[in-house]
């Protein structure tokens, strides 16, 4: 199994932490992953994107031009990696601000309203892990203890009192999945 | 510290695989893409559990002199920076060959010349295994193509500058340096002790006890006696050509089209050589490990049978020289290459491989 | 016969340092860089560190330096004496690390190195020669050089339109925090002679004892660059070096 993923958005949206969490939790499962940010002046306040792939077997390029998955969270990611999105792939987007939604029909496009859901739980921190819980939904690539396994060696000790808002985010977004 | 599987950057990693290596130094000064070697190592407080020193120079100048210094001790210290930084360390760079003194270093590369930009190239290839500063010198210049890789070889390199007394590159790029791999790291080993360095570095600055005075110096007036310490380089360098070459080779036995290519652009040439292969091209890929000594012999060996060469590099073709030499202009040697920090993406090389088909 | 069968111990009231070696200094009769070398070897022995002691000698006059004291040497690039002792003292503290740096090598092209690595109060000696001028390449202008002064490079004299004014360093360096002791000495008359080798003493000491940076600066004569007789250069040098350089402690904490 390999799954090709890139998540994109707004610096400050978690994008690059998501995409650690998914390849972390790879990691618990004893997967090869590869996370490579584009980094630089980007990553404060502009456009971000993380390329994430899982693998069963050894990682080639860690840089592609086609993604089984795409998540995008902003109208510029979205009109960028649309069509980047590999035939018979997933494409995620978040709808707050997006005015053009995606119009492919050889790809299944889901969307996830996790911005209104950060408004109504009144915690916008939980935002990425909503987006992550939606992914795992739709592609089950990682189990959401390897997930909570994989947040729980990273996070500082002091941090753990997080983790069960983190795994409620994570629930709550599966539930947020509209095709 | 036990053998340990993380996910961590190629620059974390390679701050954690000096920590463990029982290192005994870090001078470096931030830039970007490697600041997090730096960063890594100051947050780590290796000087509290093995005793490590790290120290945030005033440049990178006072930085390679502290390692020249360093090394000239017998420890095992090492200095990290980015392309404008390790174009200001060449003189010291220099003195280090020429002292033959077994130092790390680390170039992560990215675009220029001149301030250029923060993203990834690998355009000092000529600067890394060509001189970079004066005189006749090599470097052994090792290319890591995944984080596994940029933990591993602090340790090769470290064990080859101690080998052979001569100053290791770590040729990587902004994309090694930047992305998250899983990788395993080595258990910890003990700091050497003072006696033990004595006892490996004989020569070193340590303090006279019980010996004649050792000298750090790459100074001789009279022009015979500096020709002999050239000839004596020289031997070393033959010796290092002969033993220390690495490479790997992937589906090179049978491939009509050779893709030759470093770090981590053999990565993405490895994809191409997938893609190709999925659509019955025949390609091979020729990943040098090591950079100098080139593995020149195994590129004309793995270029027998082929109608083509295609040389990948993030630079305007560098590499490229020393692959025409190996095969002697007996086949067709191409290059393609992105500039200035842009990366190609798997697609673009692969037609760039097809537009070699006749 | 030897000079061992005529002199009886008793009657030995000076002698060549254990530490100096017997090779021919190649200094110019008159330079004070060979009263300073013996100063340095002295102090070393008295202090009975002659296993523990690094130097690290400069490029210029005194690049040769590691040929005429007997303990463990770098030779360090250019300016970048500092950089190397930091490392040498930081990697292996119980080493007496010291450098010796001539005016060009200090206080031009390694002014960064100098000042970073006092301000960082590394526990290190600098022994600074200042003679004004670049012996070493044929006379030429230094950043110490003094205003009217006739060099390779300022055969007019030095000016301040086209040079900038003399650079003083031993303010600059005092008023960091990182250095405990900051003094000027000289070698030109036998008092000048002792007091230097006891600042030496002084410095050599606080670097062992981990109190910070110290320099002791030595004014000093270049006779060949000035193109005087050597005692003509010592007048000089009181006359002229001392008023812009003057004699005594900046600074000893």
């Amino acid at each position: 199994m390999k799954d090709e993923i890139i998540i994109a958005g707004f610096g400050g949206q978690g994008v690059l932490s998501m995409g650690k969490i998914l390849a972390y939790s790879g990691l618990m499962e004893n997967k090869e992953v590869t996370w490579l940010p584009s980094y630089g002046p980007e990553q404060r306040g502009g456009t971000a994107n993380v390329t994430v792939i899982l693998s069963d077997e050894r990682i080639s390029s860690p840089i592609l031009d086609s993604y089984d998955v795409a998540v995008v969270l902003n109208q510029q990611s979205l009109d960028k990696f649309e069509p980047k999105v590999k035939p018979g792939g997933v494409l995620i987007y978040d709808s707050y601000g997006i005015n053009r939604i995606p119009t492919r029909t050889d790809i299944t496009v889901y969307r996830v309203d996790a911005m209104d859901a950060t408004f109504e739980m009144q915690n916008t921190k939980a935002f990425n892990m909503l987006v992550l819980g939606a992914l795992l939904k739709v592609r089950p690539m990682v189990t959401v203890e390897s997930v909570l396994k994989g947040l729980k060696k990273t996070l500082p000790e002091r941090h753990h009192n997080l983790l069960p808002m983190n795994e409620e985010a994570l629930r709550r977004g599966m539930e947020l999945v509209n095709s | 510290m036990e053998s340990e599987i993380r996910l961590m950057k190629g620059n974390e990693a390679l701050a954690h695989a000096m920590i463990r290596y029982g290192a005994d130094g870090y001078f470096g000064y931030p830039i970007t893409p490697q600041s997090e070697v730096l960063e890594t190592l100051e947050a780590e407080m290796p000087w509290e559990t093995t005793g490590m020193v790290v120290l945030q120079a005033e440049s990178e100048v006072a930085a390679i002199n502290m390692v020249y210094a360093g090394a000239g001790c017998g420890k095992a210290v090492c200095t990290s920076s980015s392309s404008p930084g390790m174009s200001l360390m060449q003189e010291g760079v220099s003195y280090i060959a020429a002292a033959e003194l077994p130092a790390l270093l680390i170039n992560c590369m990215r675009g220029g010349p001149g301030l250029g930009t923060i993203q990834p190239s690998q355009a000092d290839y000529f600067q890394t295994t060509k001189g970079g500063g004066h005189g006749d010198y090599h470097l052994i210049a090792l290319a890591p193509s995944s984080v596994q890789e940029m933990c591993d070889f602090v340790a090769l390199g470290w064990d080859l500058a101690f080998k052979y007394r001569n100053p290791a590159i770590i040729l990587a790029d902004g994309i090694v340096g930047q992305m998250m791999e899983k990788v395993v790291l080595p258990e910890q080993r003990s700091r050497r002790t003072q006696e033990e360095v004595r006892k490996q570095c004989p020569w070193a600055v340590t303090g006279k006890k019980n010996r004649k005075r050792n000298v750090i110096t790459s100074l001789e007036l009279e022009a015979p006696a500096m020709e002999k310490i050239n000839n004596h380089l020289q031997a070393k360098y033959k010796e290092i050509e002969a033993n220390e070459v690495r490479y790997e080779a992937l589906n090179t036995e049978d491939c009509d089209y050779l893709l030759v290519a470093f770090g981590s652009m053999a990565r993405i040439c490895e994809k191409v050589m997938e893609l190709a292969r999925k659509q019955g091209l025949k390609a091979g890929l020729l990943r040098p490990i090591t950079l100098w000594p080139f593995p020149a012999a195994a590129i004309a060996e793995a270029a027998k049978k082929a109608k083509g060469i295609l040389v990948v590099e993030l630079s305007a073709g560098q590499m490229i020289e020393d692959v025409k030499l190996a095969v002697n202009c007996n086949v067709e040697v191409r290059h393609y290459g992105r500039l200035g920090g842009v990366v190609p993406n798997p697609d673009e090389v692969l037609d760039a491989l097809k537009g070699m088909i006749k | 016969m030897k000079p061992e069968d005529i002199i009886s111990k008793g009657e030995c009231v000076y002698k060549k340092p254990s530490l100096l070696t017997d090779a021919n200094m190649h200094y110019c009769p008159g330079c004070s860089h060979g009263v300073v070398h013996k100063l340095i070897a002295e102090v070393i022995e008295e202090m009975g560190m002659e296993d523990k002691a690094v130097g690290v000698s400069p490029v210029g006059c005194a690049v040769f330096a590691y040929n005429y004291i007997d303990v463990d040497w770098v030779q360090a690039a250019h300016g970048r004496a500092p950089s190397v002792a930091t490392a040498l003292k930081r990697l292996n503290p119980e080493n007496l690390v010291f450098t010796y740096q001539g005016d060009g090598d200090l206080a031009a092209i390694g002014t960064c190195e100098t000042i970073h690595a006092a301000n960082r109060g590394e526990n290190i000696a600098i022994i600074f020669i200042n003679n004004a001028i670049y012996g070493m390449t044929g006379g030429q202008m230094a950043p110490t050089t003094l205003l009217g002064m006739k060099t390779a490079t300022t055969p007019y004299g030095r000016r301040v339109d086209l040079n900038g004014h003399p650079l003083v360093m031993a303010p600059l360096m005092a008023q960091l925090d990182g250095t405990c002791y900051v003094t000027r000495q000289s070698v030109h008359t036998p008092g000048a002679v002792r007091k230097a080798k006891a600042a030496i003493r002084k410095a050599f000491e606080n670097s062992m004892a981990g109190k910070g940076t110290s320099m002791v600066e030595i004014v000093s004569t270049c006779n060949s660059g000035w193109k005087l007789t050597p005692a003509q250069a010592n007048e000089w040098m009181v006359e002229h070096m001392f008023k812009k350089y003057p004699l005594g402690d900046l600074k000893n904490e």
